[in-house]
């Protein structure tokens, strides 16, 4: 057991906030709430209503409104917890609306204790508790609408929004019940926990492709974003921000010039003691076109602080020699003597892999509102961690946490960049300046330059191969930015496995591979110029975009090495031997992968040719298993056309099978984009790419032919956000070496770099 | 002050002539589907139709749209029942759906003018169009899907003009 670090400090086997949050409250980042949420709001207008826990509302019209702690942001995680309760509630999906939480804690994760959303960890462990919400609530209506029926409750059941009499059809329907106030029962956790939920066979909605709750409201204008927030007064801010991502202070700030822009109110120097932003100056104005002329004519000086001379070069240059050195870091895995091993070793393996800065970039820029209202801060923007943002805006505005309250909305793309608080910041602090309500909206150059990136990274990878080419030992170290640990939440570091420190999972999850080798070492090092320099976030599926790429480009480089098929060397290592149980399931979608692409059958001409990768998720314990084959076909001066992506993935139970086939197939695409589209460097301390010409996701041109398998098993439900995104770069470099025998070691993959190692 | 005639209606507001047309309908007319991505033309979450045809809002000015007639995403159809928003529905398209505004005027733009497009024709309409999300092999289904809806809604029209 000692082999890998399980998320759990103990036993491993689930995922409680004890273990995984421990330091939250410790941190001080528990938040109070003003008390004013929709949610309690609607709850004391709807007398009537029945609410059989805090997670929903019956109304007398049949209608069920669930309360969504989770952030949607195009995941339709808000339709699926509606779809888990209808399951066992028994309503009508017709009948299913959706309530978006702010920060009441109330809402809080279940398992989490905190209200975020990330790790593809939301229908994972939010599951139980919605099934046995549902269930209370299908439990409830039936005991009071038999009794109104005048017939025995257990010859009832709930369906279809009706407790209806098995014997005699005759039925009543829910919102009926609730209308005759017949149905108060409300439910302990004790109560809530004995619920015996339905078998998998059972299902008649989880399993199934329901239309997504929120779809319709996109394709109309309709849904409403963080930025269409609009409150009566509200003045409009734009940000100026500094030529260095990190550590700048305002040194002078002169308006005369945009004074005389009409409409200019004033330019608010952002003191913020959270430190999360550094030389921010919000200019204020009537109307936000009115605040951008001004803000280009705003004259700021800035000591650019100590960060203004990094650059890419500088913190790969840091990494290298970070690496080199014996000491320092921490052990994440240490399994045997892997330096006698490889000392002993019949042939030794190296190779050294990088990524790319990458850049969120979410279609909808940052942006928040801020009103002071009854000594309560409102503010509006889309979320993914509440928790947190509350604790920052509090801490900036220089109030008690209690006393803020935030507003959730449907999110224009998340991809864990609204993990993250900054745009608190400027509302907070210039609708305090202005005493009014502002509305404050990062420019496209804001939101990319002062983006929590994807870290630049670098690992170095040793395997040793016995005699008979066996792979037994394995000697991996990664050095990076450590995008959580800059949280400072205590609760998110895990102990190194010599105790000797603290490390960030985050930077080095999915390297403790699910292979099978016996003496494995995994080092993970902080690179503290980067963490200065770049501040680093959550990236959708964080460190295993980086690790897998290491790991699964390694394991193609052993089997050419030895001859080897690299599918079947995978297959042969994947044989769930003790603490790696689970890696069956991986083999298992390999080999769906590879059967539906035609592995090994498909003849293919000269310059094309297919690439495996297979990958686990970000912990051990909440894995999904993925799977992909790569086509590519390979220009004789570089250029590489992806022209199918096939991926197989087992998730366990699929609430919604074509939602599941949506998050993969958006997640595979993002693989594919960083690995060849997206790339951010860093200049001066500062990131050099300030729009959508020079920043370059993957645009319809671009994209692939798809085939996604989704294999739902009746195992526990898993995420499926983000898996797919680490299999797809590891594929594409696997399958430009088998094309031309070229092997690229650096994301993203260039033309240049490509035909470079063709000619090596 | 400026007069603009927007998906039938004629609205006038207080902005300079050089006001990018985007911000005009959003903020001050507060019709928020339209969105704001990147404010230089380069993802056409702002798209929206002039006489017609499909424009970047946030590159267009609003003195130069004072007579012409301007078509929103509200404005596209009267219940949510053009062709493509039941297609999107139907494909199931948006994730997080902010681009997505400005995928359906693009896309429409292209149907009216050709209801039968290759899927070469549909993805060079389409390319100035970013979504992060990358729903792009929905979004080409649906636009086909749509496309056979208008072709057979054509036929029906003609077949009936002839009866």
């Amino acid at each position: 057991m000692s082999k890998y670090q399980k998320i759990a400090g103990t036993d491993g086997t689930d995922l409680s906030r004890r273990s995984l949050f421990v330091g939250i409250g410790a941190a001080g980042l528990v938040c109070g709430f003003g008390g004013i949420s929709g949610a309690r709001a609607a709850s004391a207008a709807a007398a009537s209503a029945y609410d059989p826990t805090i997670w929903y509302q019956v109304g007398t019209d049949g209608v069920v409104t669930v309360n969504v702690g989770k952030a949607d942001m195009g995941q339709h995680v808000a339709s699926t917890m509606a779809q888990i309760v209808a399951e066992e509630l028994g309503s009508s999906w017709s009948n299913m609306r959706v309530n978006l939480i702010g920060n009441d804690p109330k809402f809080a994760d279940p398992v989490l204790g905190a209200i975020i959303t990330g790790g593809s960890w939301s229908t994972m462990m939010n599951f139980d508790a919605m099934s046995r919400a549902g269930a209370a609530g299908r439990m409830a209506l039936v005991n009071a609408g038999s009794a109104m029926m005048g017939v025995p409750a257990g010859e009832c059941a709930g369906a279809a929004s009706r407790v209806t009499h098995t014997k005699t059809g005759k039925s009543i329907g829910y919102g009926d019940i609730v209308k005759a106030g017949k149905v108060t029962k409300a439910y302990t956790a004790d109560e809530l926990k004995a619920i015996v939920l339905k078998r998998p066979d059972e299902y008649a909605m989880i399993g199934h492709e329901l239309p997504q709750i929120d779809i319709p409201l996109k394709v109309n204008g309709t849904a409403k974003y963080g930025i269409d927030t609009m409150l009566p007064g509200m003045l409009y801010g734009r940000m100026v921000t500094p030529p260095v991502r990190y550590g700048a202070k305002v040194v002078n700030v002169d308006d005369s010039v945009a004074k005389k822009v009409p409409g200019y109110i004033q330019s608010v120097v952002l003191d913020d003691k959270t430190g999360t932003t550094t030389g921010w100056v919000v200019v204020v104005a009537k109307s936000y076109p009115q605040a951008i002329k001004a803000a280009e004519v705003l004259k700021v000086t800035w000591d650019k602080g100590p960060n203004a001379t990094v650059s890419s070069e500088s913190i790969l240059a840091e990494s290298k020699r970070l690496q080199a050195k014996p000491d320092g870091g921490e052990y994440y895995v240490k399994e045997g003597d892997t330096a006698a091993a490889l000392k002993t070793a019949a042939k030794v393996i190296e190779a050294e892999y990088t990524t790319s800065i990458n850049i969120h970039c979410p279609l909808e820029p940052m942006n928040a509102t801020a009103e002071y209202k009854d000594g309560i801060l409102h503010l509006y923007s889309g979320n993914q961690f509440m928790t947190r943002s509350t604790a920052i805006a509090a801490g900036a505005a220089g109030i008690d946490p209690k006393n803020v309250v935030i507003h959730q909305a449907w999110i224009g793309g998340g991809f864990g960049r609204r993990l993250d608080s900054d745009m608190m910041v400027p509302a907070a602090l210039a609708a305090k300046a202005v005493g009014k309500p502002v509305k404050v909206i990062y420019s496209r150059q804001n939101d990319m330059t002062m983006d929590f990136t994807r870290p630049l990274t670098f690992q170095k990878m040793r395997a040793g191969l016995d005699d008979k080419g066996a792979i037994v030992a394995m000697d991996h170290d990664l050095v990076s930015a450590w995008p959580t640990k800059r949280w400072g939440i205590p609760g998110f570091l895990t102990p190194s496995v010599d105790k000797k420190g603290a490390l960030d999972g985050f930077a080095v999850h999915g390297a403790d591979f699910y292979y099978s080798v016996p003496n494995h070492t995994i080092r993970t090092i902080l690179n503290e110029v980067a963490q200065s320099a770049t501040p680093s976030g959550q990236l959708r599926s964080v460190a295993p975009g980086w690790t897998f790429w290491a790991v699964e480009s390694m394991i193609d480089e052993i089997a050419h090495a030895q001859g080897k098929d690299p599918a079947d060397l995978r297959l042969a290592m994947l044989d769930g031997s003790g603490d790696n149980a689970g890696a069956q399931r991986l083999r298992n979608v390999l080999l769906a992968a590879m059967g539906l692409s035609g592995y090994g059958t498909l003849k293919l001409p000269k310059g094309e040719a297919l690439g495996v990768a297979c990958v686990s998720s970000q912990e051990r314990k909440t894995s999904t298993w993925t799977a992909c084959v790569a086509h590519v076909a390979v220009a004789a001066d570089g250029t590489v056309k992806v022209k199918k992506l096939t991926v197989a993935t087992d998730v366990g139970t699929a609430v919604n099978p074509d939602g599941v086939k949506a998050q993969v197939m958006g997640a595979a695409s993002w693989g594919m984009s960083l690995a060849l589209f997206e790339q951010a460097t860093m200049q001066d301390g500062g990131i050099e790419q300030t729009n959508f010409d020079t920043y370059t996701p993957m645009r319809m041109s671009q994209a692939p032919e798809f085939d996604v398998a989704i294999i739902a098993n009746g195992e526990m439900a898993t995420g499926c956000g983000e898996p797919a995104v680490t299999v797809v770069a590891p594929a594409i470099g696997n399958a430009i070496f088998n094309a031309v025998g070229a092997r690229v070691r650096s994301l993203p993959i260039t033309a240049e770099a490509v035909k470079a190692a063709m000619q090596a | 002050m400026a007069t603009l005639t927007i998906n039938g209606h004629a609205h006038t507001v207080e902005a300079t002539n050089d006001t990018p047309l985007l911000w005009v309908i959003r903020e001050q007319l507060q019709m928020t589907g339209t969105k704001f991505g990147c404010g230089a033309g380069l993802c056409g979450a702002c798209t929206v139709h002039v006489d017609g045809v499909a424009v970047r809002s946030c590159q267009t000015q609003i003195g130069d749209v004072g007579g012409k007639k301007i078509t929103t995403i509200e404005g596209l159809s009267a219940n949510s029942d053009h062709p493509l928003q039941r297609a999107w529905v139907a494909e199931q398209v948006p994730q997080c759906g902010y681009c997505q505004s400005g995928q359906i005027m693009q896309a429409a733009s292209l149907l009216s003018v050709n209801a039968n497009p290759s899927r070469e024709e549909i993805v060079a309409h389409m390319d100035g169009n970013l979504c992060r999300c990358m729903t792009y092999p929905r979004i080409v289904r649906a636009i086909e899907r749509a496309a056979t809806d208008v072709r057979a809604s054509n036929e029906a029209h003609g077949a009936g003009r002839k009866a």
